[in-house]
């Protein structure tokens, strides 16, 4: 696919696709254990670059052929109420594809007051005429094709790179339009493809906006609406490569556009994994993890990502940042890493990370621990902490979504099964006294060498079980942590029904980790009543990470907005609301989703002025022109 | 410190709170709508009951009013001077009642302890925490100027976000006679307060065949501590420090404490019933020696009518004519004034307790006992009043030469009277556009006139406050005249006391409530607060200086008024 001209990436035709082919039996043969070793480190030469596809998974240029282009995941996969008025999962990428889920519907009555009678209807499919054009100029578009710059300024692309995640993005998809799209997107296949993009910008004064999963929920992504120059998204989804693994220092080096689960899968072909697995892992890359100061839900054994990486590229207006060498640890000043995480894509285009990696451990098992309340909960797990006995991921749920958990329990096979069920529920509330809607429950992912984990588990039980804890059994423990990668999806059903809703996080010190939770759960109820909401909301939280000192909480917040004639800005008052409790509560802006344009009102009170100065002479000196200006942060 | 509420002491006292109560009272009533809010507001958040406090019976009787309508009993705040008590020191203890020191000195640990008793009595929830904002009971019935450190533990739980919020409701009790109006006219005037002692109380049951009328409990709104703070405050300082960890409270936080005191205050004077004594009261001192009855009804209807236009909170017996109203109030307080051939007269001789000497001492004593009651309408009369005040001063109908000295008596008389913090401007405002609403003045953008049938107005708020702008007067030369060195407090409540009673015995002044030693102390206070008499801290108290070239320049102000004509007084 040369130098793909508007619009559509890659004019393909048979002559293509039958190459494609070709390629892709060759590479078969060609693939031994050793081929991502193998892998040139400069970059591919365009003629036989891997086509789009046969990389396992590796996202198209054209995402929306398999991505939805107004909501969250796959096309094929998302939540429907069958005939039967029953909750069912359509597709078969993930495990519940296909099961029913019959106290979904209920559940959502009784908790929402949502209603089968009453759907909304979005707009079934995107009327081209409505995107904003593509303002570029020629000798812009003349110098991309000179750098053989993959680009296009198709409106389907344009406006699929235009927003993240965030509920007022997939709700204007959904029911209107962006103001502002970007003017073109291209894709550049390695570091050299970005330098001379970062310089054909430069010289035409040209905006660039990253984007590498589309997963924020930051309102990172959005362009800006007042921005007159031609803004291009940089879309980094070619830049998939594993140049290297070392396994004497247990390292990888790898272009920073490679999406999680592909890194993970071709890295466990070599029997490694980095354990970096953020909630978004399906589609969120690299490169945004290192740009956004990501957290994994493993980070107990493998760190969040500024942990994990070792060495970052990345190309900004005065050119590369690097460091010479990959010493684990240096005190040569300040770290510069530190100005690239978390810089959002206002500092330049992070193309390539060299990054830790442990073997694929070689066994892992779910559980989960039932506590009489949330108190004794947080409780147990500060215990936990303090002892540093974590396993790979801890999590302790409230009442209301564990309760949640339980309306997506898929319906069950045997009669048997159900039986125990009702066996184990009638064990834990009428036999050890725990009040069904009290209750919650942490889930636990262990790791490790069989031995230690049966080891590891044993002691975290014990720990629980003098906070009152009574182990629940593996399943709980693994439909907890389904619940995260299946709540986008969630979210856009909900939507079908009036409902809305999002996630939003914070980190706090362990003794005001309790107050945190039931006062800005209470502001929220207190702020819906008072906004009209006519529904009480759905408001709940799980304490997500554990550190020595603190832990992360994470918000899921959900109503009914029937009635309310501007559902989005009563959300994002409600969710400001939320925050700026949550900040009187001795909260943090944000423990991994980042600030993007979303919090960017609180930033310098949360860094003081003279931090805030210092972020903006870093920016001053690194893009003065505003070349990367999305104007998240600052 | 430390209660121990027991239901068996708490029943036993309601058997005998009921007991006593029915002897001494007619009845007891209060707001059931304020009630249902407690009631309600109790489930929601912790609640911060803020009672006004006139008399010992405040607590006993919130006790027993929680108790009769089943709400969980307030956990209160008290003088340690109860814990003397034997017997019942600890009765009242184990009925909800927690004690501390009335002054912490310098004891951090005693301070941090109680703060963290209170503190967690408040988190945990089961109880309302009850103090006095006033910390002491009002001598004067006229409301004290609040206390902030109670104030301070209580909200601190909220700064720190260890409660979503917390609820604040203001009481006001008030009393048709108050059990101790006897026992505050003495301490005013110099004679100290007896130690409280079972003995005391015992001797004290022969008051229980005497009658003291009914009681008022009147239960404010309660208001949320979340909505008062809505955006005033920066929320990052208590980020920093473990919350266990007492911190100093910032200047902001303090401002924020002192804005809330005063605001429960107010609306504790808001809420507070007033009865036609107190309007008798305000009538007889200024017609001394005697008025006659028919006049007096005529002026306390007139009064009844003014002080309802103010938005006096009267509780008025509706089913009797206005004599007999009058009649019944000067029944029940027979023992300060009386009715001798168709006038009233203020009594000048007790009934009982100590025998006194001087003529002067006895007519200061039922002054000051009247006053107490006249009092109680102060905090309602005294914006108006103060414009009357000064628009009589000035003679000018230019408003902001009014305003002016409005200001300045407004400033002067803070101690006494309860002024919400630096809204001078608001509060004149609402001074002319009640005296507009009464008709006695004309308010226009430039200036304000006194209409014709509004003298008589301006003149009854002139005598009504005419004993504390005097009062000062007195202070004040006191102060220029006779001292050059530094002075001590008792020093100085010495002096004034003879100075004014040498005056007093020459005929120069009739302002018998200068010798209070409330007035004096509040005007010590006022002339410190604005650097006429500088205080300085010694090794035992505090020692004070004039500063002669300030107070001078003050006492112009002073003395510029022109002494209230008393034929425009006498006639409505």
């Amino acid at each position: 696919m040369a130098a793909a001209a508007a619009p559509g990436g890659g004019g393909s035709d048979g002559f293509q696709t039958a190459a494609h082919r070709r390629l892709r039996i060759l590479s078969g043969h060609l693939r031994s254990a050793s081929e991502t070793y193998l892998s040139a480190s400069q970059c591919r030469g365009r003629t036989v670059a891997t086509p789009e596809g046969s990389q396992s998974g590796t996202f198209p240029k054209r995402r929306q052929e398999i991505l939805k282009w107004n909501g969250w995941g796959y096309n094929d996969s998302k939540f429907i109420f069958n005939k039967k008025g029953q909750g069912e999962f359509t597709g078969k990428r993930y495990r519940i594809g296909g099961l029913i889920f019959p106290l979904l519907k209920d559940w959502v009555e009784k908790n929402l007051g949502g209603s089968l009678e009453h759907k909304t209807t979005p707009k079934a499919s995107l009327n081209i005429s409505d995107v904003p054009p593509s303002i570029a100029s020629e000798e812009f578009l003349q110098d991309l094709q000179n750098a053989k710059i993959s680009y296009t300024q198709e409106a389907e692309s344009r406006l699929f790179r235009a927003h993240g995640h965030c509920l007022h993005e997939i709700f204007l998809l959904r029911e209107g339009m962006f103001k502002r799209v970007p003017d073109v997107v291209v894709w550049p296949e390695c570091h050299d493809d970005v330098v001379k993009i970062v310089e054909i910008a430069c010289k035409h004064n040209i905006c660039i906006i990253p984007y590498g999963g589309g997963t924020s929920v930051t309102s990172a992504l959005e362009c800006p609406a007042d921005e007159k120059r031609t803004i291009v998204s940089l879309d980094t989804s070619q830049m998939n490569r594993i140049h290297w693994i070392d396994e004497k220092n247990l390292t990888a080096h790898v272009d920073a556009g490679i999406v999680g689960q592909d890194l993970e899968r071709q890295l466990g072909e070599s029997g490694y994994c980095t354990g970096h697995e953020p909630d978004s892992i399906e589609f969120s890359t690299l490169g945004g993890w290192v740009a956004t100061r990501a957290s994994g839900m493993k980070k107990n054994i493998y760190g969040n990502i500024e942990d994990l990486v070792v060495h970052i590229k990345m190309v900004t207006p005065r050119g590369v940042i690097q460091k010479s060498c990959q010493g684990p640890r240096m005190s040569t000043g300040p770290d510069i890493h530190h100005f690239i995480l978390g810089s959002e894509g206002i500092l330049g285009v992070i193309t390539e990370v060299t990054i830790k990696i442990r073997p694929v451990p070689e066994y892992q098992k779910y559980g989960s621990v039932v506590f009489p309340n949330f108190e004794k909960g947080v409780a147990c797990l500060r215990e936990v902490a303090k002892q540093r006995c974590a396993p790979a991921s801890i999590r302790l749920m409230d009442n209301a979504q564990f309760q949640f958990g339980y309306a997506l329990k898929p319906q069950v096979a045997s009669i048997f099964t159900s039986l125990l069920d009702g066996l184990k529920k009638f064990y834990i509330t009428k036999f050890k006294g725990f009040d069904p809607n009290v209750l919650c429950v942490a889930t636990l992912v262990f790791e490790g060498s069989r031995e230690k984990v049966l080891q590891h588990e044993k002691q975290v039980y014990d720990i629980a079980a003098k906070f009152g804890g009574l182990a629940a059994g593996e399943d709980n423990g693994q439909r907890g942590y389904m619940l995260t990668f299946i709540i986008a999806y969630l979210r856009d059903f909900g939507m079908d029904y009036y409902l809305i809703g999002e996630s939003f996080e914070t980190s706090v010190p362990w003794d005001r980790t309790v107050d945190l939770c039931k006062n800005v759960k209470e502001r929220i109820a207190r702020e819906c009543k008072e906004k009209g909401v006519q529904f009480p909301p759905f408001a709940t939280c799980r304490v997500t990470q554990m550190y020595d000192s603190g832990a992360c909480v994470y918000f899921y917040l959900g109503f009914n907005y029937r009635g309310i004639s501007d559902p989005v800005r009563v959300y994002e008052e409600i969710e400001t609301a939320a925050r700026e409790e949550i900040l009187a509560n001795g909260g943090s802006l944000s423990h991994h989703h980042g600030v993007g344009k979303l919090r960017k009102q609180w930033l310098k009170e949360c860094v003081s002025d003279v931090g805030f100065g210092m972020l903006k002479s870093i920016k001053q000196f690194v893009d003065p022109n505003n070349i990367f200006g999305s104007g998240n942060l600052l | 410190m430390g209660h121990g509420m027991h239901m068996g002491a708490i029943r036993f006292f309601a058997f005998t709170l009921s007991k006593i109560f029915k002897s001494l009272f007619k009845s007891v009533c209060v707001n059931e709508d304020g009630m249902q809010k407690l009631q309600q507001a109790i489930q929601e958040h912790p609640v911060v009951l803020l009672p006004s406090h006139r008399s010992y019976m405040d607590f006993l009787l919130l006790s027993y009013v929680s108790y009769t309508y089943d709400l969980a009993l307030p956990v209160i705040a008290a003088g340690i001077d109860f814990l003397g008590m034997k017997i019942v020191g600890e009765l009242l203890r184990k009925s909800g009642a927690f004690f501390m020191r009335r002054t912490f000195g310098g004891n951090k640990l005693y301070w941090a302890v109680f703060a963290e008793y209170v503190k967690s009595i408040l988190k945990n929830g089961y109880a309302p925490v009850e103090f006095y904002l006033e910390g002491t009971r009002s001598r004067t019935a006229k409301t004290l100027s609040p206390k902030f450190g109670l104030l301070n533990i209580v909200m601190d739980p909220f700064f720190k976000r260890e409660v979503f919020d917390i609820y604040l409701v203001p009481v006001s009790i008030s009393y048709e006679r108050v059990l101790e109006e006897f026992l505050y006219a003495y301490e005013l005037l110099g004679v100290p307060k007896p130690k409280e002692s079972t003995s005391g109380l015992l001797k004290a049951r022969k008051i229980l065949n005497e009658d003291f009328g009914s009681i008022h409990v009147y239960f404010g709104q309660p208001v949320s501590l979340r909505t008062l703070e809505a955006g005033r405050m920066n929320r990052y300082p208590f980020n920093l420090v473990p919350r266990h960890v007492p911190q100093k409270p910032s200047e902001e936080i303090q401002k924020f404490v002192s804005d809330v005191a005063y605001k429960m205050e107010l609306l504790q004077i808001e809420n507070m019933v007033l009865n036609p004594w107190m309007l008798i009261s305000a009538i007889l001192l200024q017609n001394l020696p005697a008025i006659d009855f028919e006049l007096l009804v005529e002026k306390t209807l007139w009064l009844k009518n003014l002080t309802q236009i103010f938005g006096g909170f009267l509780d008025w017996p509706d089913n009797l004519c206005a004599s007999k109203a009058v009649r019944s109030a000067l029944a029940l307080h027979s023992n300060i004034a009386s009715l001798v051939n168709g006038q009233v007269i203020l009594n000048n001789k007790e009934m009982g307790f100590v025998t006194t000497e001087e003529p002067i001492f006895r007519r200061a004593l039922f002054i000051l006992l009247c006053g107490s009651y006249r009092n109680q309408l102060l905090n309602i009369f005294v914006r108006p009043a103060l414009v009357a005040i000064a628009l009589q001063i000035t003679h000018s109908s230019r408003k902001e030469e009014v305003y002016n000295h409005f200001s300045f008596w407004r400033d002067i008389f803070s101690e006494e009277f309860i002024f919400f913090p630096g809204i001078s401007l608001k509060d004149f405002e609402e001074g002319c556009f009640l005296l507009t609403k009464c008709g006695a003045i004309q308010d226009t953008p430039q200036q304000i006139f006194v209409t014709e049938k509004g003298s008589t107005v301006i003149a009854f708020l002139n005598a009504m406050f005419k004993p504390f702008v005097e009062g000062y007067q007195i202070i004040c030369r006191y102060l220029s005249n006779e001292t050059n060195e530094a002075f001590t407090e008792k020093h100085f409540v010495f002096g004034v006391r003879s100075l004014a009673s040498q005056l007093l015995e020459t005929g120069s002044t009739h302002c018998y409530e200068v010798l209070s030693s409330d007035m004096q102390k509040n005007a010590l206070a006022a002339l410190v607060r604005l650097g006429m008499v500088a205080r300085m801290k010694t090794t035992d108290g505090f020692t004070y200086r004039v500063n002669k070239e300030s107070l001078n320049k003050t006492a112009g102000m002073f003395e510029s008024r022109i002494p209230v004509r008393k034929a425009v007084a006498a006639r409505l």
